[in-house]
């Protein structure tokens, strides 16, 4: 289907199954019990989890791929919602000017950026490319402040132009289609919010996942794999690889573009800070959480840290109290103590102790757990069939 | 020519820090082979030494002073230093006073042994691994070390003084020639380039004129070879990450004064460091010292008003600008060897 072989098509049905049906699926307790504090289901999380998704699915072509490691990339991020909000405040409220204006400028950004960095690999490219963004972030707080408004941030007043305004609704739209409206379905005692704004971003990310998809079963996808192999004998094979590397630059740059685009679609604000090199680890960090290389990885890595940091900077000190109340009075302490120290302000020290290992242990990351873990239980099985040998894929 | 005299002086102090950390880094990278995104985070728990340091000299107890009374007619409650009661009051305030310079004392052991630790524990693992792993894990450390002394430190920038002697300003413009304060440079900022320079001084003797520091050397340059001769280097070059550690964290202890620690400190001096380093040219020591000190210039010149008005902005992004312009015309930097990284 589509291009696809079979087992290609089932992942991808996997894939839309569960993010059209990630408002129900994320909100497996009900509204007013106690555990409904582990609910992902409403529509602010669940957008960031699709736009962050996107996000890595275009780093991991890159990445993933080639082989090399940019430490800029959040450069075309906050490049993409400065065009969005650009749009915003020019136009009119529509969205989909802004997205396309959001892909083509990360587009040409990258570009620029790609053809000077590629000239180096290895560390040197992640320097360069380290170095872009850190240029790119100073600048927009000093130089270019008439078009990024600095450190207030850019952001739609009233009084800005918008030509194409009319009549129209002045929070973001599509044609109409209000970004913030949703649909709240109350069935017994769960609550599940149907949102225009997690629909359009869900759209974009499978269609930004069957592409990154039809990429790595294409040729160009099995050129960039040779890159990573080894890129000294594809060269002396007399390939150019460069053009290839150049194309996949650019082709992650705008995919950090559409999601900047498409954050910005959310909430019509950019600030400099999502160009700072710490947002450029962050995406490293999901990337390889997830598993670089594979193709469902990234998602999973976005979605995990943005669930967990949402999750886990929600509890403190009093809930672990409530949790661990079973326990003996000394030990409780204790246990409440120590874990206390992960959760809420020390979410970050959770997130790099996890990265650590799995730098450490998984390689391949979450997914190749998952692989592992799966092949483990096969072998147990006491029918004897043999484990399957394909590669992680 | 008073005003380059000015800048250049005033680059000095941060372009020391810059090639104190860079030194670090390629002695880490030269004996190893390792890229230490972690370096950064060594600098800045050399700077939370001195915070440690001055925090435990702090420390009070606290008496009732019945001869005198607060405005409630309560006996007043008098904090003294443990430190003034042992050691009596002119020399426990001195110790007070110079809390930032004795923190040195303290560094050092701290300094080598978390370079040891972290050296054995976890880059020993990873020499056989790609660098785009050895860079991801350090920068996991690096968080995590970062989180460590947030929660220990809190977040906010803790003021450090340098000892009351060194408060002052130094009139330089008056010892060459010039009006009175035209050129007028801080004590403590012209100690910390002395002391940059005495470490950068001691860290190349001890490499040139040593048997271990020979050894070391003939390890940069062939590992193997000198594995063979039945020295187990090794060895060698885990004290080598050790005292990369501890110049790191002594470039952190007593850059305390020029600015407040916080916990962020170790990323923002990292970013520029690697900068330096590949300025400089991987693996080459002088080249990391001297593009230390060439950048930190630079950076200074570029805030002076006059060119910002030629050129808005450019403070802010010179040293990425002439990285940029560097790796693409002498991809090698400045001063690097070949071979170096160019897999």
């Amino acid at each position: 289907m589509l291009g696809l072989n079979r087992k290609d098509t089932i992942l991808m049905l996997i894939v839309i199954a569960l993010t059209l049906g990630a408002p129900v699926l994320l909100n497996p307790f009900p509204a007013d019990s106690a555990m409904a504090q582990f609910n992902a289901g409403y529509p602010d999380l669940m957008q960031r989890f699709v736009i962050f998704g996107i996000l890595a699915i275009g780093f991991n072509i890159l990445f993933g791929l080639t082989g090399y490691l940019s430490f800029g990339h959040a450069a075309f991020l906050g490049v993409g919602s400065y065009a969005a909000v650009w749009m915003f405040k020019l136009l009119s409220m529509n969205v989909v000017p802004a997205l396309v204006l959001s892909v083509v400028v990360a587009g040409l950004f990258s570009v620029l950026i790609g053809y000077v960095s590629l000239r180096r690999s290895g560390i040197y490219f992640s320097i360069l490319t380290l170095a872009f963004a850190q240029m790119s972030y100073n600048m927009a707080y000093s130089v270019l402040t008439p078009i990024t408004n600095g450190e207030t941030g850019l952001q739609v007043y009233s009084n800005d132009p918008q030509y194409l305004l009319g009549n129209g609704p002045q929070v973001t739209h599509l044609f109409g289609l209000e970004m913030r409206a949703k649909a709240v379905v109350e069935m017994g005692g769960w609550t599940f919010d149907f949102s225009v704004g997690y629909y359009l971003a869900a759209i974009m990310m499978l269609a930004a996942f069957y592409l990154s998809l039809r990429i790595f079963r294409s040729p160009f996808g099995m050129m960039l794999r040779a890159v990573k192999s080894n890129q000294n004998r594809l060269n002396y094979t007399g390939i150019n690889s460069r053009p290839y590397t150049l194309a996949a630059f650019v082709i992650s740059g705008m995919y950090a573009g559409l999601a900047g685009g498409l954050l910005a679609s959310m909430d019509p604000l950019a600030g400099a800070e999502r160009m700072q090199w710490t947002a450029s680890g962050e995406i490293v960090l999901m990337t390889i959480l997830g598993g670089a290389g594979t193709l469902i990885g990234p998602v999973v890595g976005a979605v995990f840290i943005k669930y967990f940091e949402n999750i886990f900077s929600k509890i403190n000190e009093h809930v672990l109290h409530g949790w661990f109340g079973w326990l003996p009075d000394g030990v409780e302490d204790v246990v409440t103590w120590i874990l206390a120290r992960f959760v809420g302000e020390g979410w970050h020290l959770t997130l790099g102790l996890l990265f650590m290992l799995v730098v450490i242990f998984l390689p391949g990351g979450l997914v190749e757990g998952g692989q592992k873990l799966a092949r483990l239980l096969r072998r147990s099985r006491p029918d004897g069939t043999t484990p399957s040998n394909t590669p992680a894929e | 020519m008073d005003a380059i005299i000015l800048q250049i002086l005033n680059g000095l102090d941060k372009g020391s820090a810059y090639a104190l950390i860079a030194l670090g880094l390629t002695l880490i990278f030269g004996t190893l082979g390792v890229v230490n995104f972690a370096h950064g985070a060594l600098f800045m728990i050399g700077a939370f030494c001195a915070v440690a340091l001055q925090r435990l000299f702090g420390l009070s107890k606290t008496t009732i002073d019945e001869s005198q009374v607060d405005f409630l007619g309560n006996p007043l409650k008098v904090q003294t230093p443990y430190l003034e009661s042992w050691f009596g009051h002119d020399f426990g305030q001195a110790l007070i006073d110079w809390s930032v310079p004795l923190a040195i004392l303290l560094a050092i052991p701290v300094m080598l042994a978390v370079g040891y630790v972290m050296e054995r524990g976890l880059i020993k693992h990873f020499y056989k691994r790609p660098h785009a792993d050895q860079i991801l894990v350090t920068f996991g450390l690096a968080i995590v070390l970062q989180e460590i002394v947030k929660y220990y430190f809190g977040a906010n920038p803790i003021p450090t003084p340098s000892p009351a002697a060194f408060r002052g300003s130094l009139d330089f413009g008056v010892l060459v020639g010039f009006d009175a304060n035209v050129i007028i440079y801080p004590y403590w900022r012209l100690v910390y380039f002395l002391f940059s320079g005495v470490i950068i001084a001691a860290v190349f003797a001890f490499l040139q004129f040593t048997t271990f520091g020979m050894v070391v050397r003939a390890g940069m340059a062939d590992r193997e070879t000198v594995g063979l001769l039945g020295i187990d280097i090794d060895r060698r070059f885990t004290l080598m990450f050790g005292i990369a550690a501890a110049v790191a964290g002594l470039a952190g202890v007593m850059y305390t004064p020029i600015l407040s620690p916080t916990y962020s400190m170790g990323m923002d001096f990292l970013v520029l460091s690697f900068v330096v380093v590949v300025v400089g040219g991987m693996g080459s020591l002088p080249g990391a010292v001297m593009s230390g000190f060439l950048l930190g210039i630079l950076q200074s010149f570029a805030s002076m008003n006059e060119v910002k008005s030629l050129l808005p902005g450019i403070d802010q992004i010179i040293i990425y600008l002439v990285a940029i312009i560097i790796l693409l015309t002498r991809p090698r930097g400045l001063m690097g060897r070949k071979g170096v990284m160019e897999e």
